[in-house]
């Protein structure tokens, strides 16, 4: 095979290990290189957005990331199978993978990423912390933790608070604070089992934690001939769970003086490590300025996009411009960077429910095209979001000249997505891209638990006035659909005795009644007697041109049956809101099962503690359902007998599927 | 079921005359807008029920309303066409003679829908309740309409048991005769249907029973107890679940009103129903005349003359008007357009007919016969020409041949009262002893034997000529205090609300609503097959 000479190991078809947004984003920079994309897919991900952006792909049957994506053997073959040439692993499952990394070069494809030594290293929290140390950067005191070490006695050196990690870990996976010595042994348990479960590894160590800090992050990226460039920070401090949720680049925390020692140390350390492609090294700056090295991580980060805006540079191409032995296309002097890049991660999941991951069908999914922001998702309308992956619906990226403006279009952008179907985190990130700490600049790893600390905090309800608009314009959608549009027959009555009424449920019912008026323009009557003059100008099925009470906007809803109701989705410029719409005859309802435990959730049950006939008390562990890395504990709701048990460990559970029915003692009853 | 399009719309446009700043126009805009008012009250009154108190122990009970039930029962959002709202105008009843009567559109289905308001006297039967219910059964069958019965109803008010016996037996009459006609009845009985009463379930296709609530039986607990001795309870003798369960009288057995309106839309929905009436087939596009201006331009005041064509010309779609004979026979406008996509054929009158008029309006009514074109009269008539000339020239004859057209037409037929109605100009115009499908009229209609001027005159000359033949004195004075009272009598018994009051009508609409009710009228006329006649009497040459 010949090779040209500036591009030593050419790639002409590129098998992206992942899925998501991650993979939809590598095959468009892959496409704009001449370069045909083409992937792999598990049995949950059959009709997966990334599946479509690509020109070929291979079943590799599975479910969860352990029987899919995490088997390296299989996405090799299946490299081989559609002829690629390389292998870009994305972010997660095998992108920090030392030995799928040597498989692949071993197997004769090209390794997008780092040298495997590099991620061996990087890749081990412990050892990476011991190199960094040796070359003179400063790290947080911390201890590793065996099966049998005495917990109490290792930590003893650590100031409280700690937190324990995964020394193979990312992405903060299995990561537990403790703010208390008793807590020491439950946490690291938990800890253990989960970081077994995801890197199947159950390695962890203890850190010391700073509080109040900030994580700014450095991005590098290294050539195979040695150059090493820094792209500047991102600052990633607000997250939950020690998962990131809003990234920013520039850091607004820092001066130039404090960023040149940070992209310095940087720089070093991706020299020390003769870094190759894209890469990230992790700080923490504490209140007083100094600054500790947590890790390196050896792939594309999540956040790349807010470094694209900030730089102009595509870092999936310098990626692939690496893996084909190129030198790097610019010098550090020639890396400019401008204005301010917010990205805000969302999540299919309910903040104020603990922030819940949630699956489903996800019926809309559309993002306002003429709000100027970068939406990289790997969903479209009527998709299904998976329980057996990262629930992250979009990474939505504004870019500006400044920091204020970058969030007020980020917030837009979020406001004005149409979108139905799981519980979303979108009015959690408006609230925090308008919040005035953040606009600020105070934003610290603490932010969420400072500013929405509790699920309260973060339940947001749509204004009366947004539900009273939202249940109009779901009136006037209902009537159109089954009228079609403009009928001057609709309701007409010679003798008009009442409404039209629809009927909304929830928590707060209300009935709203309309009647169409001579001119064509409707009354509308709200509860509580109020009437209001509305006009419909144009009506699609998708998106309405609507005036009520003399305010004229354009709306976008959609519909969706759920059994015997109606969902309804409405979003106009001032907001939006769900609404259930009941039926008209409602079917009989089955009693409810009395002593029924039912799932939260989508998920799997990993534990079920009790059998029929065992005898629980009120509160006793009934069983375990595992969702998203999070574990829910099912408890029994009064003593009694166990009357049923309909699962056993290791069953897939649908949201709501009765699991456990526990007959109550009669003398508590 | 609707076909594409057939033919073409006309391509003539009326141009109208209306002057909306003329001192006429505003006159008569404000004397019709207050007739709408008072039509609107009127309305009222028939919406009111038993009043607040027995609507308040109705709803105490769980009950709906009998609006509420069929507002349930029509699909959401379509129209409903209510009939004869103000029976028993001016009686010694409640507007609307407590029956609530319409056509509505169930699953898709245009029925006639009527239901007795328990709140008034119990749903009891008054002679005018009868008439009414009886006329709904008598649109559904000359228009093949489904027929539902909501059956509440304490049966005859006895008061007036001599005048509803015999309604009353062709009630149930015309209930089985629409069944051999194979048009569906349904009865959803929300209460107590005893006595007479219990063969409305009896007779009908379908019977839904609500659980603990439908009481149908010939004899309550006191009456069999008179009669053998039998002690029972209300739900032994006739509850829902005994006729769902022992006697077959209960098709099916809802668990509530809302569930028995649930299954009866099932019922509808499973008649496997089809319009047989071929319309509509031209495009329903608006007129370009805005309906406002009927207010304006029919005349308030029946003496005052006004163009037909205005009307139509805010009726017809796009306002567009292929007119036959123009200039033959002026005073009767006859000529082809459409209402909401139905094709129709037209004769409004334009002044008092001559033998030119009848004989151009037998001519049209021949033809659109052999089109299968429905007909729609536009009725503002004081009768035929008089006087030794036109009896010469054959008025009579002439007339004669309008009225055979008229009566053997088999085309379906709807008649518009927008002004007078007068004499034999009202038969051979399809009044209502010529059986049109449906009879509207506006507020401003007025409709006797004559004119009550002309009429008062007349009988000022009879009296006057009786009481000079017995001696008495009759002067001036005498006959102008005469004139003016009998007159008077005769004008309030020739109003829209007395006509309507006495089921000379259908409904009495508002002129805006002129277009939507036609529309509706036609739309339910061609549930059944629209086609001509092939014969007709003698024509008198």
């Amino acid at each position: 095979m010949s090779k040209n000479a500036d591009t030593p190991r050419p790639i002409r078809r590129l098998l992206i290990a992942n899925r998501g947004e991650i993979a939809v984003r590598i095959a468009r920079t892959a496409r704009e290189m001449g370069i045909s994309p083409v992937t792999v897919y598990s049995d949950a991900d059959v009709n997966a957005g990334h599946v479509r952006a690509c020109d070929g792909a291979v079943a590799i049957g599975g479910m969860t990331p352990g029987e899919s994506y995490l088997r390296g053997d299989v996405v090799i073959a299946a490299a081989k199978r559609l002829g690629a040439d390389a292998i870009h692993p994305g972010y997660g499952f095998l992108s920090e993978n030392a030995a799928f990394a040597k498989a692949v070069e071993a197997a004769g494809l090209n390794w997008v990423g780092p040298k495997p030594d590099t991620i061996t290293v990087m890749g081990d929290k412990v050892q990476a912390k011991r190199m960094m140390e040796a070359a003179g950067v400063p790290v947080l005191v911390d201890v590793v933790v065996e099966e049998d070490t005495d917990l109490q006695a290792a930590a003893a050196h650590i100031p409280l608070p700690i937190i324990a990690k995964a020394a193979a870990g990312g992405g903060g996976k299995g990561m537990r604070l403790i703010e208390d010595r008793d807590q020491l042994e439950a946490m690291v348990e938990a800890c253990r089992r989960e970081a077994a479960a995801a890197f199947g590894d159950d390695r962890i160590f203890l850190e010391r934690f700073l509080p109040g800090p900030r994580h700014i992050e450095v991005q590098i990226v290294g050539d195979t001939l040695g150059n090493v460039i820094h792209l500047f920070e991102r600052e990633c401090s607000i997250q939950r769970r020690h998962q990131k949720v809003v990234e920013e680049a520039p850091s607004s925390a820092i001066d130039e003086e404090l960023r040149e020692q940070l992209t310095s140390a940087a720089v070093a350390a991706g020299k020390a490590l003769h870094y190759e492609g894209v890469g990230t090294v992790e700080f923490v700056v504490g209140e007083d300025r100094s600054i500790a090295f947590l890790e390196v991580n050896t792939r594309l980060q999540v956040e790349h996009p807010i470094t694209e805006a900030i730089t102009g540079l595509d870092l999936v191409r310098l990626q692939l411009e690496v893996a084909q032995g190129r030198p790097l296309p610019l010098t550090q002097d020639q890396v400019e960077r401008r204005g301010h890049a917010i990205e805000a991660r969302l999540y299919a999941e309910d903040p104020a429910t603990g922030y819940l991951p949630a699956a489903g069908d996800l019926h809309m999914f559309e993002p306002d095209l003429e709000v100027a922001a970068r939406w990289d998702s790997g969903f479209e309308s009527g998709a299904l979001v998976s329980p057996f992956y990262d629930p992250l619906l979009a990474k939505v990226i504004a870019f500006a000249e400044s920091r204020t403006e970058a969030a007020r279009l980020l917030e837009r952008a979020l406001q004005t997505a149409h979108l139905q179907g799981p519980p979303n985190n979108r009015d959690l990130l408006c609230a925090i891209l308008s919040h005035e700490a953040f606009l600020e600049g105070a934003t610290t790893t603490a932010f969420l638990a400072k500013h929405f600390p509790d699920d309260e905090a973060r339940r947001f309800a749509p204004t009366p006035q947004m539900v009273r608009d939202a249940a109009i314009v779901a009136a006037l959608a209902g009537e159109a659909a089954r009228n079609g549009v403009d009928a001057a027959l609709s309701g007409w009555r010679n003798n008009p005795s009442m409404d039209q009424q629809v009927d909304f449920g929830g928590t707060n019912p209300f009935v709203l009644g309309y009647r169409r008026r001579r001119d064509g323009s409707w009354l509308f009557t709200m509860p509580g007697e109020e009437t209001l003059a509305v006009r419909r100008f144009s009506v699609d099925g998708r998106q309405m041109d609507v005036e009520i009470d003399g305010h004229r906007f354009k709306a976008r809803y959609s519909s969706v049956r759920a059994g015997e109701t109606h969902l309804w989705e409405v979003t106009a410029p001032h907001g939006h809101a769900g609404l259930i719409e009941e039926p008209r005859f409602p079917q009989p309802k089955p009693a409810e099962i009395p002593g029924a435990t039912r799932a939260p959730m989508h998920g799997l049950v990993v534990v079920m503690a009790v059998k029929s006939g065992d005898r629980v008390v009120k509160g006793q562990l009934l069983c375990i359902v595992e969702a998203m890395k999070m574990e829910h504990q099912l408890l029994a709701p009064h003593s009694g007998v166990v009357a049923s048990v309909s699962v056993e460990a290791g069953a897939q559970v649908e949201t709501e599927q009765t699991l456990v029915i526990v007959d109550e003692d009669e003398e508590e009853a | 079921m609707s076909r594409a399009h057939i033919g073409a719309p006309p391509s003539s446009l009326i141009r109208s005359d209306v002057d909306k700043g003329s001192e006429r126009y505003k006159r008569n805009h404000a004397a019709n807008t207050a007739l709408v008012e008072t039509l609107e009250h009127e309305l009222a009154l028939s919406r009111a029920g038993g009043g607040a108190g027995k609507i308040a122990r109705h709803r105490d009970r769980d009950k709906l309303l009998v609006r509420e039930r069929i507002e349930l029962l029509i699909d959401r959002d379509s129209p409903f066409l209510e009939l004869s709202p103000l029976m028993a105008w001016g009686t010694e009843f409640d507007n609307g003679a407590s029956v609530v009567n319409g056509i509505g559109v169930i699953n898709g289905v245009e029925c006639v829908i009527s239901g007795a308001d328990p709140t008034i006297k119990g749903g009891s039967l008054n002679p005018y309740s009868l008439r009414k219910t009886l006329r709904g059964l008598e649109i559904a069958r000359q228009n093949r309409l489904p027929y539902i019965n909501l059956t509440e109803s304490g049966g005859a008010d006895l008061r007036f048991q001599g005048e509803t016996f015999i309604l009353g037996g062709q009630y149930f009459r015309s209930i089985t005769e629409l069944s051999k006609a194979k048009i569906p009845t349904l009865s959803i009985v929300f209460g107590s249907s005893t006595a007479g009463g219990a063969y409305v379930p009896g007779m009908s296709d379908y019977a839904i029973m609500v659980r603990g609530r439908s009481k149908v039986f010939l004899a309550g607990p006191p009456l069999v107890k008179m009669a053998t001795g039998e002690v029972s309870t209300d739900e032994e003798l006739g509850g829902a679940e005994m006729h769902a369960k022992v006697s077959g009288l209960g098709d099916y057995l809802a668990e509530d009103e809302r569930d028995a309106i649930r299954i009866a839309r099932d019922v509808i929905g499973h008649l496997n129903w089809e319009k047989q009436g071929y319309g509509p087939t031209l495009p329903a596009t608006p007129p370009i005349y805005d309906a406002e201006e009927l207010l304006g331009a029919v005349s308030a005041e029946p003496k005052e003359p006004f163009d037909v064509r205005e009307v139509l010309a805010r009726t017809l779609d796009g306002s567009l008007f292929d007119e036959f004979k123009r200039g033959y026979g002026n005073n009767l406008v006859t000529g082809w357009g459409s209402i909401h996509g139905y094709p129709v054929g037209i004769l409004g009158n334009n002044g008092v007919l001559f033998s030119a008029d009848a004989e151009k309006g037998a001519q049209f009514i021949q033809l659109c016969n052999q089109q299968n074109i429905p007909l729609l009269f536009l009725q503002n008539i004081t009768g035929f020409m008089v006087g030794r000339d036109y009896e010469r020239g054959g008025i009579i004859k002439d007339g004669a041949k309008l009225i055979n057209a008229v009566t053997n037409s088999e085309v379906p037929h709807i008649t518009l009262m927008i002004g007078s109605s007068f004499g034999a100009g009202n038969y051979g115009m399809a009044g209502r002893a010529y059986r049109p499908r449906f009879v509207f009229t506006y507020p401003s209609h007025r409709i006797a034997v004559m004119g009550p001027a002309q009429l008062a005159g007349v009988m000022e000359m009879v009296s006057s000529g009786a009481a000079k033949a017995r001696g008495e004195p009759w002067d001036e004075e005498k006959s102008a205090t005469f004139r003016a009272e009998y007159e008077k009598q005769v004008e309030s018994e020739s109003t829209a609300f007395h006509a309507s009051g006495q089921g000379w009508d259908d409904a009495v609409i508002d002129p805006r609503d002129t277009r939507t009710v036609l529309g509706l009228a036609l739309s339910a006329v061609h549930s059944a097959p629209v086609a001509g006649t092939t014969g007709y009497g003698v024509f008198r040459m």
